[in-house]
């Protein structure tokens, strides 16, 4: 029989993933311009775009604010940003969810 | 992709977002058919995935990287007015937490990116899996053609949406081939992270991708010798 792991053990495991995604390997992230960055470059539309209101937040551009280690400070923002994102988005779908007991064909 | 704030003028970003609100109010409807207690603490996690996924820039060549949108990738996990709404979550908390992406481009970044990001991944993905055999091995790589597919979409609209309200006169034919050729080749990186975290779904737990029950509900009933009754 395949290897068939619980909700809660497929959601927690997902999660860690995630985390180690956006506190760590996201460090090696390439650093060039993406793409419609690059294009802004070359096609010269790239003065046009103004500084963010938000950016003097204290995650503004991935960096923690007072963290001087690079690595760190890229870290901490980013495991900031994925759990406001799971509180966020989580609560939403929480609230939108159909209570009734599910009769999706899928079910286990 | 993000659109930082002055690449398009007023009108554009005002219209923009009453698109975007308007896409966003719908999908705030259809979405509860897809969640129920099971799905609804995946489609949290796939939003979370998706930021996560989206610091990732990989190389894509000459000085210029690319990174997961997650239109197809959530649509396919999640169900696609439940990706829309992941998206959008994502892009908001980028916009006012990171000051990636403008906020008043915010209405212009959820239009592309959980719009028109996830409605053409969701589309090929769909068209894809009608036409192939219905098997589970399948739904992977039909997620990858819809991921491949949506970036370049995304840059399409972007080039139209600039050659109406863009701040620079530049010419549109310009920049519609810059966008195109980066966002395929970035396309290509959407398609490889999106099948594999499919495919790797799909492997464990097929009930848990939105995309993959129809497949799941085809499978016959397995007999298995030597159950008592």
């Amino acid at each position: 029989m395949r290897f068939r792991p619980t909700t809660r053990t497929f959601l927690v495991v997902g999660l860690l993933a995630a985390l180690l995604v956006a506190g760590v390997a996201s460090f090696y992230a390439s650093s060039h311009p993406d793409g419609l960055n690059a294009v802004a470059q070359t096609t010269g539309f790239v003065d046009h775009s103004k500084p963010s209101a938000t950016s003097h937040g204290p995650f503004a551009g991935y960096q923690t604010e007072g963290i001087g280690d690079d690595r760190l400070s890229r870290g901490v923002a980013g495991i900031a940003g994925a759990l406001l994102v799971l509180v966020v988005g989580g609560g939403l779908f929480r609230l939108l969810r159909r209570r009734s007991p599910s009769d999706d064909p899928g079910e286990a | 992709m993000h659109v930082p704030d002055g690449f398009f003028d007023v009108p554009t970003s005002m219209a923009t977002g009453v698109v975007a609100a308007a896409g966003v109010s719908v999908a705030l409807r259809r979405a509860r058919h897809e969640l129920d207690d099971r799905t609804a603490p995946m489609a949290g996690l796939v939003a979370t995935f998706v930021f996560a996924g989206q610091m990732m820039n990989f190389p894509v060549g000459a000085g210029t990287s690319g990174h997961l949108l997650g239109g197809a990738l959530a649509a396919v996990l999640a169900g696609p007015w439940t990706a829309v709404l992941a998206i959008t979550v994502v892009l908001s908390v980028q916009a006012l937490l990171m000051a990636d992406g403008g906020i008043t481009a915010l209405g212009t970044n959820v239009t592309l990116m959980a719009l028109v990001g996830v409605a053409v991944g969701w589309l090929v993905f769909k068209a894809v899996r009608a036409v192939l055999p219905k098997r589970l091995a399948l739904v992977a790589p039909a997620a990858a053609l819809g991921a491949l597919v949506s970036v370049p979409a995304a840059a399409a609209v972007f080039t139209l949406l600039f050659s109406v309200g863009g701040t620079a006169p530049i010419d549109t034919g310009t920049v519609l081939v810059a966008m195109l050729g980066w966002h395929t080749v970035i396309g290509i990186g959407e398609a490889v992270i999106t099948g594999l975290v499919v495919a790797g779904v799909v492997a464990v737990r097929p009930d848990l991708c939105y995309g993959a029950r129809p497949v799941l509900r085809q499978r016959p009933l397995e007999v298995r010798a030597g159950t008592p009754s």
